[in-house]
Protein backbone atom coordinates (compact mmCIF):
# COMPACT_ATOMS: atom_id res chain seq x y z
CA UNK A 1 0.00 0.00 0.00
CA UNK A 2 1.06 3.22 -0.71
CA UNK A 3 1.52 5.80 1.83
CA UNK A 4 3.34 9.10 3.33
CA UNK A 5 6.63 8.69 5.46
CA UNK A 6 6.11 7.08 8.95
CA UNK A 7 6.93 10.37 10.83
CA UNK A 8 4.25 12.40 9.11
CA UNK A 9 1.75 9.28 9.32
CA UNK A 10 2.47 9.51 13.08
CA UNK A 11 1.40 13.04 13.38
CA UNK A 12 -1.89 12.53 11.40
CA UNK A 13 -2.56 9.71 13.70
CA UNK A 14 -2.29 11.63 16.76
CA UNK A 15 -3.70 14.63 15.99
CA UNK A 16 -6.36 12.30 14.88
CA UNK A 17 -6.88 10.32 18.43
CA UNK A 18 -7.23 14.19 19.91
CA UNK A 19 -9.96 15.21 17.61
CA UNK A 20 -11.73 12.02 17.91
CA UNK A 21 -11.01 12.12 21.95
CA UNK A 22 -12.35 15.65 21.62
CA UNK A 23 -15.14 14.98 19.17
CA UNK A 24 -16.87 12.08 21.28
CA UNK A 25 -16.26 14.12 24.80
CA UNK A 26 -18.02 16.83 22.94
CA UNK A 27 -20.89 14.68 21.79
CA UNK A 28 -20.60 15.43 18.84
CA UNK A 29 -20.75 11.82 17.29
CA UNK A 30 -24.42 11.31 18.20
CA UNK A 31 -26.93 10.71 15.73
CA UNK A 32 -29.16 12.50 18.24
CA UNK A 33 -26.63 15.46 19.02
CA UNK A 34 -26.16 16.05 15.22
CA UNK A 35 -30.05 15.98 14.22
CA UNK A 36 -30.88 17.59 17.21
CA UNK A 37 -28.81 20.63 15.60
CA UNK A 38 -30.39 20.56 12.25
CA UNK A 39 -33.75 20.63 13.89
CA UNK A 40 -32.64 23.92 15.59
CA UNK A 41 -33.29 22.02 19.11
CA UNK A 42 -29.20 21.56 20.20
CA UNK A 43 -26.98 24.00 19.66
CA UNK A 44 -24.04 21.87 20.58
CA UNK A 45 -22.75 21.54 17.16
CA UNK A 46 -22.98 25.10 16.57
CA UNK A 47 -21.34 25.95 20.03
CA UNK A 48 -18.33 23.72 19.16
CA UNK A 49 -17.61 24.64 15.61
CA UNK A 50 -17.93 28.67 16.10
CA UNK A 51 -15.77 28.52 19.09
CA UNK A 52 -13.12 26.27 17.35
CA UNK A 53 -13.28 29.02 14.65
CA UNK A 54 -12.82 32.24 17.24
CA UNK A 55 -9.65 30.16 19.18
CA UNK A 56 -8.24 28.89 15.56
CA UNK A 57 -8.87 32.27 13.89
CA UNK A 58 -6.80 34.05 16.05
CA UNK A 59 -4.12 32.04 17.11
CA UNK A 60 -3.88 31.08 12.87
CA UNK A 61 -3.40 34.76 12.20
CA UNK A 62 -1.11 35.15 15.10
CA UNK A 63 1.24 32.24 13.97
CA UNK A 64 1.12 33.32 10.36
CA UNK A 65 1.81 37.15 11.52
CA UNK A 66 4.96 35.92 13.41
CA UNK A 67 5.92 33.76 9.94
CA UNK A 68 5.79 30.89 11.95
CA UNK A 69 2.95 29.32 9.58
CA UNK A 70 1.87 29.65 5.88
CA UNK A 71 -2.09 29.67 5.19
CA UNK A 72 -3.86 27.03 2.82
CA UNK A 73 -7.30 28.41 2.02
CA UNK A 74 -9.11 26.20 0.44
CA UNK A 75 -10.42 28.09 -2.68
CA UNK A 76 -13.43 25.78 -4.75
CA UNK A 77 -15.69 27.77 -7.05
CA UNK A 78 -19.22 28.87 -6.42
CA UNK A 79 -20.58 26.37 -9.10
CA UNK A 80 -18.66 23.75 -6.69
CA UNK A 81 -19.00 24.76 -3.58
CA UNK A 82 -23.17 26.10 -3.36
CA UNK A 83 -24.63 22.56 -4.83
CA UNK A 84 -21.71 20.16 -3.51
CA UNK A 85 -22.58 21.92 -0.20
CA UNK A 86 -26.29 21.61 -0.27
CA UNK A 87 -25.88 18.14 -1.23
CA UNK A 88 -23.49 17.42 1.74
CA UNK A 89 -26.35 19.00 3.92
CA UNK A 90 -29.27 16.37 2.77
CA UNK A 91 -26.97 13.38 3.18
CA UNK A 92 -25.98 15.05 6.95
CA UNK A 93 -29.36 15.41 8.00
CA UNK A 94 -30.33 12.03 6.74
CA UNK A 95 -27.21 10.40 7.97
CA UNK A 96 -27.12 12.21 11.11
CA UNK A 97 -23.20 12.59 11.19
CA UNK A 98 -20.59 14.49 8.83
CA UNK A 99 -17.01 12.80 7.91
CA UNK A 100 -15.12 13.21 10.80
CA UNK A 101 -18.32 12.81 12.99
CA UNK A 102 -18.46 9.40 11.79
CA UNK A 103 -15.47 7.99 12.45
CA UNK A 104 -16.44 9.39 15.71
CA UNK A 105 -19.13 7.48 15.91
CA UNK A 106 -17.37 4.24 14.76
CA UNK A 107 -15.27 4.84 17.74
CA UNK A 108 -17.88 4.63 20.16
CA UNK A 109 -19.76 1.53 19.04
CA UNK A 110 -22.41 2.89 16.32
CA UNK A 111 -22.41 0.10 14.12
CA UNK A 112 -24.96 1.78 11.80
CA UNK A 113 -21.56 4.44 10.76
CA UNK A 114 -19.89 1.75 10.23
CA UNK A 115 -22.05 -0.04 7.92
CA UNK A 116 -23.51 1.43 5.68
CA UNK A 117 -22.91 4.77 7.15
CA UNK A 118 -18.56 4.75 6.13
CA UNK A 119 -19.39 2.22 3.11
CA UNK A 120 -21.92 5.11 1.86
CA UNK A 121 -19.36 7.71 2.14
CA UNK A 122 -16.53 6.19 0.05
CA UNK A 123 -19.11 5.34 -2.41
CA UNK A 124 -20.50 8.74 -2.86
CA UNK A 125 -17.04 9.69 -2.68
CA UNK A 126 -16.45 7.29 -5.77
CA UNK A 127 -18.89 8.67 -7.68
CA UNK A 128 -17.88 12.19 -7.53
CA UNK A 129 -14.46 11.08 -9.11
CA UNK A 130 -16.62 10.21 -12.12
CA UNK A 131 -18.89 12.71 -12.10
CA UNK A 132 -15.84 15.25 -11.93
CA UNK A 133 -14.22 13.34 -15.18
CA UNK A 134 -17.28 14.18 -16.86
CA UNK A 135 -18.24 17.76 -15.94
CA UNK A 136 -15.23 19.10 -13.41
CA UNK A 137 -14.18 21.51 -16.10
CA UNK A 138 -17.40 23.08 -16.37
CA UNK A 139 -18.29 23.39 -12.59
CA UNK A 140 -14.47 24.58 -11.61
CA UNK A 141 -14.93 27.53 -13.60
CA UNK A 142 -14.98 30.79 -11.72
CA UNK A 143 -12.95 30.26 -8.73
CA UNK A 144 -12.42 33.44 -7.01
CA UNK A 145 -8.91 35.46 -7.53
CA UNK A 146 -8.62 36.63 -4.11
CA UNK A 147 -9.62 33.61 -1.80
CA UNK A 148 -9.37 34.66 1.50
CA UNK A 149 -11.84 37.78 2.46
CA UNK A 150 -9.36 40.37 3.82
CA UNK A 151 -7.49 40.07 0.58
CA UNK A 152 -10.70 40.27 -1.27
CA UNK A 153 -11.28 43.35 0.30
CA UNK A 154 -7.61 44.52 0.47
CA UNK A 155 -7.51 44.77 4.08
CA UNK A 156 -5.03 43.90 6.78
CA UNK A 157 -6.41 40.17 8.45
CA UNK A 158 -7.26 42.03 11.70
CA UNK A 159 -9.41 44.14 10.30
CA UNK A 160 -11.55 41.32 9.04
CA UNK A 161 -10.72 39.12 11.85
CA UNK A 162 -11.70 41.26 15.10
CA UNK A 163 -14.96 41.72 13.80
CA UNK A 164 -15.66 38.48 13.50
CA UNK A 165 -14.59 36.93 16.47
CA UNK A 166 -17.07 39.59 18.06
CA UNK A 167 -19.51 39.14 16.14
CA UNK A 168 -19.05 35.14 16.31
CA UNK A 169 -19.02 35.61 19.85
CA UNK A 170 -21.95 37.72 19.96
CA UNK A 171 -23.65 34.72 18.11
CA UNK A 172 -22.50 32.14 21.18
CA UNK A 173 -24.03 34.31 23.69
CA UNK A 174 -27.54 34.79 22.20
CA UNK A 175 -27.61 31.24 21.67
CA UNK A 176 -26.78 31.01 25.38
CA UNK A 177 -29.68 33.34 26.23
CA UNK A 178 -32.22 31.94 24.34
CA UNK B 1 -8.47 12.77 37.24
CA UNK B 2 -12.45 12.67 37.35
CA UNK B 3 -12.60 15.25 34.78
CA UNK B 4 -11.05 12.83 32.36
CA UNK B 5 -13.83 10.27 33.39
CA UNK B 6 -16.94 12.87 32.86
CA UNK B 7 -19.36 11.58 29.85
CA UNK B 8 -19.84 14.70 28.54
CA UNK B 9 -17.23 18.30 28.69
CA UNK B 10 -18.76 21.67 27.75
CA UNK B 11 -18.94 22.49 23.99
CA UNK B 12 -16.64 25.84 24.31
CA UNK B 13 -13.91 23.79 26.03
CA UNK B 14 -14.05 21.38 23.15
CA UNK B 15 -14.26 23.74 20.57
CA UNK B 16 -11.17 26.04 22.21
CA UNK B 17 -8.83 22.56 22.33
CA UNK B 18 -10.17 22.16 18.98
CA UNK B 19 -9.16 25.37 17.74
CA UNK B 20 -5.63 25.03 19.81
CA UNK B 21 -5.21 21.60 17.71
CA UNK B 22 -5.93 23.51 14.52
CA UNK B 23 -2.46 25.59 15.50
CA UNK B 24 -0.75 22.82 16.07
CA UNK B 25 -1.91 21.03 13.11
CA UNK B 26 -0.27 23.99 11.24
CA UNK B 27 2.68 24.32 13.20
CA UNK B 28 3.32 20.63 13.39
CA UNK B 29 2.16 18.93 10.41
CA UNK B 30 1.79 21.99 8.06
CA UNK B 31 -2.23 20.37 8.19
CA UNK B 32 -5.46 22.03 8.30
CA UNK B 33 -7.75 19.55 9.97
CA UNK B 34 -10.13 17.99 7.45
CA UNK B 35 -11.23 14.27 6.74
CA UNK B 36 -13.21 14.15 3.43
CA UNK B 37 -10.17 13.73 1.29
CA UNK B 38 -9.03 11.05 2.82
CA UNK B 39 -12.58 8.72 1.52
CA UNK B 40 -11.64 9.87 -1.46
CA UNK B 41 -8.67 8.21 -1.36
CA UNK B 42 -10.25 4.98 -0.09
CA UNK B 43 -12.77 4.69 -2.67
CA UNK B 44 -9.13 4.80 -5.13
CA UNK B 45 -7.78 2.23 -2.98
CA UNK B 46 -10.70 0.09 -3.55
CA UNK B 47 -11.78 0.63 -7.02
CA UNK B 48 -7.82 0.41 -7.95
CA UNK B 49 -8.12 -3.52 -6.61
CA UNK B 50 -10.82 -4.09 -9.67
CA UNK B 51 -9.80 -1.75 -12.31
CA UNK B 52 -5.91 -0.18 -11.71
CA UNK B 53 -6.35 1.20 -15.72
CA UNK B 54 -9.45 3.05 -14.79
CA UNK B 55 -8.06 4.49 -11.60
CA UNK B 56 -5.27 5.93 -13.00
CA UNK B 57 -6.55 7.27 -15.84
CA UNK B 58 -9.47 9.24 -13.76
CA UNK B 59 -8.24 12.81 -13.56
CA UNK B 60 -9.58 13.06 -10.09
CA UNK B 61 -6.98 9.94 -8.76
CA UNK B 62 -4.30 11.47 -10.30
CA UNK B 63 -4.97 14.26 -7.75
CA UNK B 64 -6.17 12.91 -5.11
CA UNK B 65 -4.27 9.59 -5.04
CA UNK B 66 -5.30 6.48 -3.30
CA UNK B 67 -2.55 6.39 -0.95
CA UNK B 68 -2.20 6.16 3.00
CA UNK B 69 -1.39 9.85 3.86
CA UNK B 70 -1.32 11.91 6.90
CA UNK B 71 -5.26 12.75 6.78
CA UNK B 72 -6.26 8.89 6.24
CA UNK B 73 -3.91 8.33 9.17
CA UNK B 74 -6.39 11.39 10.78
CA UNK B 75 -9.62 9.58 9.93
CA UNK B 76 -8.19 6.30 11.62
CA UNK B 77 -6.92 8.17 14.67
CA UNK B 78 -10.71 9.46 15.11
CA UNK B 79 -12.05 6.05 15.47
CA UNK B 80 -9.47 5.23 17.85
CA UNK B 81 -9.91 8.77 19.75
CA UNK B 82 -13.44 8.59 20.05
CA UNK B 83 -13.17 4.96 21.31
CA UNK B 84 -10.90 6.17 24.13
CA UNK B 85 -13.29 8.57 25.17
CA UNK B 86 -15.82 6.60 25.05
CA UNK B 87 -14.26 3.89 27.13
CA UNK B 88 -12.91 5.85 30.06
CA UNK B 89 -16.76 7.85 30.13
CA UNK B 90 -18.62 4.58 30.08
CA UNK B 91 -20.34 5.57 27.14
CA UNK B 92 -19.22 2.59 24.93
CA UNK B 93 -22.35 0.95 23.31
CA UNK B 94 -22.64 -1.16 20.04
CA UNK B 95 -25.91 -0.79 18.52
CA UNK B 96 -27.43 -0.24 14.94
CA UNK B 97 -30.44 1.92 15.32
CA UNK B 98 -29.40 5.01 17.32
CA UNK B 99 -30.85 5.94 19.92
CA UNK B 100 -33.09 9.26 19.17
CA UNK B 101 -35.69 11.43 19.98
CA UNK B 102 -36.73 12.12 16.71
CA UNK B 103 -38.10 9.22 15.52
CA UNK B 104 -39.14 8.89 11.63
CA UNK B 105 -39.38 5.54 10.11
CA UNK B 106 -35.76 6.00 8.50
CA UNK B 107 -34.49 5.34 12.02
CA UNK B 108 -36.66 2.97 13.97
CA UNK B 109 -36.49 -0.07 11.78
CA UNK B 110 -33.17 -1.65 11.18
CA UNK B 111 -34.13 -1.35 7.41
CA UNK B 112 -34.86 2.38 7.63
CA UNK B 113 -31.74 3.34 9.48
CA UNK B 114 -29.50 1.17 6.27
CA UNK B 115 -31.34 2.90 3.80
CA UNK B 116 -31.00 6.81 5.94
CA UNK B 117 -27.31 5.80 6.03
CA UNK B 118 -26.67 4.54 2.94
CA UNK B 119 -28.36 7.29 0.92
CA UNK B 120 -27.06 9.74 3.52
CA UNK B 121 -23.77 8.37 3.18
CA UNK B 122 -23.41 8.97 -0.23
CA UNK B 123 -25.11 12.14 -0.55
CA UNK B 124 -22.12 13.32 2.21
CA UNK B 125 -19.16 11.40 0.11
CA UNK B 126 -20.58 13.02 -3.07
CA UNK B 127 -20.94 16.37 -1.37
CA UNK B 128 -18.14 16.67 0.57
CA UNK B 129 -15.88 16.18 -2.80
CA UNK B 130 -17.94 18.28 -5.04
CA UNK B 131 -17.96 21.44 -2.63
CA UNK B 132 -14.14 20.32 -1.80
CA UNK B 133 -14.58 19.97 2.39
CA UNK B 134 -16.26 19.07 4.84
CA UNK B 135 -17.24 20.33 8.31
CA UNK B 136 -13.82 20.02 9.24
CA UNK B 137 -12.09 21.44 6.17
CA UNK B 138 -14.49 23.77 5.08
CA UNK B 139 -16.36 24.33 8.45
CA UNK B 140 -13.49 24.59 10.59
CA UNK B 141 -10.45 24.99 8.88
CA UNK B 142 -11.98 26.55 6.44
CA UNK B 143 -13.84 29.40 7.96
CA UNK B 144 -10.96 30.21 10.59
CA UNK B 145 -8.54 31.35 7.36
CA UNK B 146 -11.48 33.34 6.46
CA UNK B 147 -11.93 31.55 3.43
CA UNK B 148 -14.82 33.10 1.58
CA UNK B 149 -15.08 29.75 -0.70
CA UNK B 150 -15.67 27.81 2.91
CA UNK B 151 -18.05 30.07 4.71
CA UNK B 152 -20.53 30.02 1.53
CA UNK B 153 -19.96 25.69 1.83
CA UNK B 154 -20.35 25.63 5.45
CA UNK B 155 -23.52 28.01 5.39
CA UNK B 156 -25.16 25.59 2.34
CA UNK B 157 -24.00 22.84 5.01
CA UNK B 158 -26.67 23.93 7.06
CA UNK B 159 -29.24 25.27 4.58
CA UNK B 160 -29.26 21.85 3.39
CA UNK B 161 -29.09 20.07 6.81
CA UNK B 162 -31.89 21.77 8.42
CA UNK B 163 -34.27 22.04 5.56
CA UNK B 164 -34.22 18.57 4.88
CA UNK B 165 -34.40 17.46 8.71
CA UNK B 166 -36.99 19.87 8.87
CA UNK B 167 -39.12 17.77 6.25
CA UNK B 168 -38.56 14.34 7.20
CA UNK B 169 -38.48 14.53 11.35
Amino acid sequence: MRKENNIRLLKGLITGIIFGFLLQRGGVTSYNVIVGQLMLDDFTVVKIILTAIIVGMVGIYALYDLDKIELSPKNHSLRRVIPGGLIFGVGFALLGYCPGTIAGAVGQGSLDALIPGLAGIIIGSGLYAFFHEKFGEFFDRGRLEKPRLPDYLGVNHWKVVIPAVIILAGVLIILELI
Amino acid sequence: MEFLLQASWSPYLVGAAIGVLSWLSFLISRKALGTSTSYARTSGMILEKYDPERVSTLKYYQKYLPLVDWQWMLVLGIILGSFISALLSGSFSLHFRPPTDYISFLNQSGAGRFISALLGGIFIGFGSRFSGGCTSGHGISGTLQLSISSWIAAICFFIGGIATALLIY
